[in-house]
């Protein structure tokens, strides 16, 4: 069923997308808002205006078009305007990692709502929206804040990091084990908006926790939504994150993050990525392997139907020795759908005893899909153990005719073949309520062919 | 009491004529053999009785239950009561053997019932830990990757599992003998001896007079070339053992002998 691929196609035009029309008015200026976080804005702000709108002739963008962006007509979602508001469905609310959650923070264009446990305050943990840290925990989120991503690392970094006012800071103390997850989810209504997003989430040595993050949204028939958004995530010596992300958002959204993951020494990361929504999307996810001893696991799902465009770029990056790495991203695509996987592995030079896996797997559910797969090795030390895969394949018709042989109709039988191909990433998420969410995602794009 | 009827069949592969006017009738109760040297089409004939969309049927019908079923999809044949042990059975990975047959049976239950909200999950594991008792396999089998990593024997035991928890009325099985060494193929017939009933029909296709010394049939056919050459009784089994397929070929077609 699977073949290698290697893609080497180019897009003809550079021609670049139109220019947004935020100014620099629009950057958020909270009462409470620091000197430091006010030069953090100030200062992407800069970088946004230096940099240019990416083009497929940009390396990392070949493969995105960002053409039929309609720049010029976003706006920035004004506080407590209702106009066209539809509420965060209850489903979205669901605790997904256990059967209660110790905290959660629901952001839409009203504002954030925040509910945690007392027992979370009292051990120091953070959990809070972005504008609350702003007031109440400067000194915090200066030692954050911009230290993961930099504002300059892209168009849509920085223009985050100039006007994500919608946020949370996730901070959990030296050796403190956070035993109930967190959940947090950024709802993002309407058409013409443009939402940013700024995530922050540290931990302390020796600290654990587990979050799930999702960002959702309406689904509108018509008309478009930006969404661009920063992670930033630094597990320090010896703590544990488990994290979860689901993008959930409306077919009609496009959207552009950059996130990166600093872990320390014997520090581990558990990074769960599920991307079933949205029109486009362009993601960077670095895994930095900073400490001796760290390891960091990426397991991605995305399932793509219409003219959904998902673009997922990876980065497994070993600094330190004895590092692992082990990423595992499957995908399935129907109708005109489209994804795109690049990933690399880095080993920098002195990183000896590294190991580090990357495979990324597609099932190619209709003719007019097209998946890209394209692994990457850049090895600067001499004792490691890196390997790659990368496939492509449709659905074997003689497994089809097996299945229906035993009285399972067609796209029954389709869909328990699909169901068997995302298995090994379901294995991967210890988390019942979040494979019950992908099996419906599952089901209901192909319900729908 | 349901029967299959095969009349006059002919089919074959991309203009290749395989089958040339197969007659044959295989009721519920009764055991029959399809004997004959390899390439002579029993295997397709288990294919196309099944449905595989890769051969095309020129001519013939195939009755079941008062219908032609050549114009029924595989799953429709398979929910009317007909099953086919498959020589070489894909892996379906990532799909257990629980999950699968739950779904094979709930497919059923659905066609039959609209409304039906499946075989309650109890109820499906008692009857699969019987079943699996009756073909001495673990319990853990339940939990495998459908066919993935089995070796020969198991992924012949699984075909006879299948066909022990779907209950057809008419099952064909194609070489199941292949590959088995003499303990596995013990095992296998136990099963298959197992669920012989008044309410099971079975066509065995076999090169070998080997299993049918523990499935004995009622009836043994030879074919040759695309044609059932020869019918008789158990015997016909055992005077292949001895005299080989020559006769036969002399029999049927004496000029080019």
């Amino acid at each position: 069923m699977a073949r290698t691929v290697v893609t080497t196609t180019r897009k003809k035009s550079g021609e670049r997308a139109k220019e947004f029309n935020f100014t620099k008015e629009m950057i958020p200026i909270n009462d409470g808002s620091s000197d430091f976080v006010r030069n953090y804005r100030e200062n992407a702000w800069k970088a946004y205006q230096e940099l240019a709108m990416p083009t497929t002739n940009d390396e990392p963008w070949r493969r995105t078009d960002l053409r039929k962006l309609k720049a010029s007509s976003f706006r920035l979602p004004v506080n407590g305007d209702r106009s066209g508001y539809q509420e965060v469905p209850e489903e979205l609310l669901e605790p997904l990692v256990s059967d209660k959650h110790a905290g959660q923070i629901i952001i839409t264009p009203e504002g954030a709502e925040t509910s945690t446990d007392q027992s979370l305050t009292k051990l120091g943990v953070i959990f809070s929206d972005l504008k609350t840290a702003e007031k109440e925990h400067p000194e915090i989120l200066q030692k954050i804040l911009g230290k993961v991503v930099k504002s300059d690392e892209g168009k849509f970094a920085a223009l985050s990091s100039a006007f994500a006012e919608d946020g949370i800071l996730v901070y959990v103390p030296r050796n403190v084990r956070v035993e109930q997850p967190l959940h947090s989810v950024l709802w993002g209504p309407g058409i013409d908006v443009a939402y940013f997003s700024h995530i922050l989430i540290w931990l302390e040595e020796g600290a654990s926790l587990t979050y799930v993050h999702e960002a959702a949204s309406t689904d509108e028939p018509q008309g478009q939504t930006l969404h661009a958004g920063l992670i930033e995530i630094n597990v320090e010596s010896g703590a544990d994150l488990r994290f979860v992300e689901l993008q959930s958002w409306g077919e009609h959204v496009w959207n552009f993050t950059h996130k990166r993951a600093l872990v320390g020494k014997d520090a581990n990361i558990d990074w769960v990525f599920a991307a079933v929504g949205s029109h486009l999307t362009k993601d960077f996810s670095d895994l930095d392997l900073v400490g001796e001893g760290a390891v960091g696991k990426m397991s991605g799902f995305y399932f793509t139907d219409k003219n959904q465009h998902l673009d997922h770029d990876t980065q497994q990056n070993h600094f330190a020795p004895n590092t692992t790495s082990d990423l595992l991203f499957k995908g399935a695509l129907m109708e005109e759908s489209r994804s795109v996987w690049q990933g690399m592995i880095y080993v920098a030079p002195g990183a000896q005893k590294t190991d580090g896996y990357q495979a990324n797997r597609n099932l190619v559910l209709s003719r007019q899909a097209r998946a890209d797969s394209i692994p990457g090795l850049e090895i600067m030390a001499d004792d490691v153990r890196c390997t790659h895969g990368a496939t492509v394949g449709k659905i074997d018709p003689d497994e089809l005719f097996y299945l229906r042989s035993r009285g399972i109709a067609l796209p029954e039988a389709e869909r328990l073949v699909v169901e068997g191909f995302f298995e090994p990433i379901m294995q991967r998420i210890p988390f019942d309520g979040v494979k019950n969410r992908l099996n419906q995602a599952i089901n209901r794009k192909m319900a729908q062919n | 009491m349901s029967e299959i009827m095969i009349r006059n069949l002919h089919a074959g592969v991309e203009g290749t004529e395989i089958l040339k006017g197969v007659n044959l009738t295989v009721k519920q109760g009764e055991i029959h053999a399809l004997m004959g040297p390899n390439g002579t089409g029993k295997s397709t004939l288990a294919y196309i009785l099944m449905g595989h969309p890769k051969y095309e049927v020129t001519e013939g019908e195939v009755f079941f239950k008062g219908m032609n079923i050549l114009d029924l999809d595989p799953d429709e044949r398979a929910r009317l009561g007909l099953f086919l042990a498959f020589q070489y059975p894909v892996a379906i990975p990532g799909v257990s053997v629980a999950n699968f047959l739950r779904t094979a049976i709930n497919s059923r239950r659905k066609a039959d019932n609209p409304e039906d909200k499946g075989i309650p999950i109890p109820q499906f594991r008692t009857m699969l830990k019987e079943k699996m008792d009756l073909l001495k396999m673990d319990h853990e089998f339940a939990g495998r990757y459908l066919n993935e990593g089995f070796s020969g024997g198991e992924k012949k035991r699984a075909e006879i599992l299948q066909m022990a928890a779907l209950q057809p009325e008419i099952a064909i099985l194609d070489e199941t003998d292949s590959g088995l060494d003499i303990d596995a193929l013990r095992i296998v017939s136990d099963g298959v001896n197992a669920l012989r009933s008044d309410n099971l029909g079975v066509l065995v296709i076999t090169h070998y007079q080997r299993i049918l010394n523990y499935i004995k049939p009622d009836f043994v056919h030879i074919m040759l070339d695309g044609q059932i050459a020869e019918s008789g009784g158990p015997d016909l089994a055992l005077v292949l053992e001895e005299q080989g397929y020559d006769w036969v070929r002399e029999k049927s077609n004496p000029v080019s002998a």
